[in-house]
């Protein structure tokens, strides 16, 4: 019910900004493929990004009418691994430099990557919090379960850099290979926290509550895009990169709870 | 799909005789499956392989995949094979409906089993609720929750196979052993199950192969933690996300398993003229 309220809103707002862009754009449609913005993109993208990019590529195809964005959303470096295996892509979007920099490194990229934005941890609880977590160090409390992602992906990466710098040394019951399926085992309740993304609560915040910690400022997690060498269509990919890098896809990553990125 | 076939008499049809345009078709079927298998052995760092292999996290889960499939296995036969006798021997109401339902997991999405291993042994579940508050057992997360995932899983090929075995047996034997006297439990154990013990081997390596590569399940029931519930399959997927070679370095162990079971088995269920 709120998502399609939300959805109503935006779509109403959507069309209100389109409307004034027309009238402010004169003669020349931008919508009408002018630019040459037409065809598919691909885009893989991290999962923890598949809130906020569905959103943007929706305001992305309303701008740019001849155009389709297909989303394929996984764990970062599983996305690099396939990127360099030549999947058809135009865009990758990772949720750290270090899964990002295979493709770089392997000349996969056909520009220099740019930061769209930051994340940060939080504490994921099922709601009502019944394992009373209100800080790092009540996860290594026995009896409590903690799901972490697995140190391979951005957001492990992220947890084990936070859970060093509080001196934190904790047994999770399990490494997931991505944050989605750490989250979701919280929304199941089979345990009592994760470390996930503030994204991604705030995604899930219907049935789950986030516990924001301190000590997640020295793990923030910086989100490269660039356009692949491969592209299939580059004038699109260009185009959807600079949609994400601009004040419209700026406010859509605002609202999902994303931070922008270091000036 | 796993009775060994009756012997047919049928005279066979010379290679020759058979039209020429299936073997491009027949050949190139051939390479879909062996090439994948084949590209696998090319690409493997055979320099290195020792080293690989010797890694400490490839024999932690190289051991519990064994331990895992072979507790899968056990539970299998404990349960599929008289479910398997049931379905043969017993008419009842609603046996193909049954009968089916039996075959569920063979087609279902081994993760969608996963989710619904959850929703019942999860400690939100149906029964995991209560295993966790009067016994204080909890089965996500647990080398027990693996087990428990693969035998979801492999059990339809232990109890397709037993009971096909059993339909195949004569049931002469079992009528006569009665009318010597042998109660049902003594026909079972002593002329039963020996007859049919080929069919049930069979079954139980196809179904402990099947456990040995189950993944969907695994991962959504019991978790990833290398030591506790990470099998081989799991170690493959996340040594995806870091480092090709060693992903393929244990999927080449893996694949060599698979081949010597299903080598070993040739007698079994490929029996040919």
């Amino acid at each position: 019910m709120t998502a399609a309220t939300t959805r109503t809103a935006l779509a109403g707002a959507f069309a209100l900004a389109l409307a004034l862009a027309g009238c402010a754009g004169g003669a020349d449609q931008p919508g009408e493929g002018g630019d040459g913005v037409r065809g598919p993109v691909t885009v893989l993208a991290a999962a923890s990004l598949t809130e906020a990019f569905t959103r943007l590529g929706d305001e992305f195809e309303a701008a740019h009418p001849g155009a389709t964005v297909t989303f394929g959303f996984a764990g970062s470096a599983a996305l690099a691994t396939q990127v360099n295996q030549g999947a058809p892509a135009d865009v990758f979007a990772a949720a750290s430099p270090a899964t990002m920099r295979p493709v770089t490194d392997a000349g996969n990229a056909a520009d220099a990557p740019a930061t769209f934005a930051r994340n940060q941890l939080v504490i994921a609880v099922p709601e009502g919090n019944p394992g009373r977590v209100g800080a790092l160090a009540d996860l290594t409390r026995p009896g409590v379960k903690v799901a972490l992602c697995a140190e391979q992906v951005p957001c492990g990466a992220a947890a084990r850099t936070a859970l060093a710098a509080a001196g934190v040394a904790l047994t999770p019951v399990t490494l997931e290979s991505d944050v989605k399926g750490a989250l979701a085992k919280v929304r199941l309740g089979e345990v009592d926290a994760a470390l996930v993304y503030r994204t991604d609560a705030t995604a899930a915040a219907s049935q789950v509550d986030a516990v924001e910690f301190p000590e997640s400022a020295r793990a923030v997690n910086d989100y490269p895009i660039v356009v692949l060498r491969q592209a299939g269509n580059p004038t699109a990919a260009r185009a959807f990169v600079a949609y994400v890098l601009s004040e419209r896809g700026r406010a859509a990553l605002a609202a999902a709870g994303f931070q922008p990125p270091r000036a | 799909m796993v009775r060994p076939p009756a012997p047919a008499p049928r005279r066979r049809v010379p290679g020759r005789q058979a039209p020429l345009a299936l073997f491009v078709p027949a050949g190139l079927g051939l390479a879909f499956l062996v090439l994948p298998l084949a590209g696998l052995l090319a690409r493997a760092p055979w320099a290195t392989l020792p080293q690989r292999l010797a890694a400490p996290g490839v024999l932690t889960a190289l051991r519990l995949s064994l331990l895992t499939a072979t507790g899968a296995t056990l539970l299998c036969l404990v349960l599929g094979v008289p479910l398997a006798w049931v379905l043969a021997r017993v008419r009842f109401p609603g046996r193909r409906l049954v009968r089916a339902l039996v075959t569920v997991p063979l087609v279902l999405p081994p993760v969608v089993g996963g989710v619904a291993l959850l929703l019942v042994f999860g400690r939100r579940g149906l029964l995991g609720g209560w295993l966790d508050a009067t016994l204080g057992v909890t089965l996500p997360f647990t080398t027990a929750g693996v087990v428990l995932a693969e035998a979801f899983v492999a059990m339809p090929f232990l109890v397709i196979a037993v009971e096909g075995a059993l339909r195949a047996a004569d049931a002469r034997y079992e009528e006569a052993a009665a009318t010597l006297g042998a109660g049902r439990w003594a026909t079972f154990t002593h002329v039963t199950l020996p007859l049919v013990a080929p069919g049930v081997a069979a079954g139980a390596v196809l179904c402990w192969a099947r456990a040995l590569g189950e993944f969907g399940a695994t991962i959504t029931f019991a978790g990833n933690f290398p030591g506790r519930t990470q099998t081989m399959p799991l170690a493959v997927y996340l040594a995806l996300e870091t480092d090709l070679e060693a992903a393929i370095v244990l999927s080449l162990v893996l694949l060599t398993v698979s081949v010597a079971i299903l080598a070993g088995l040739r007698d079994r269920w490929v029996t040919g003229p």
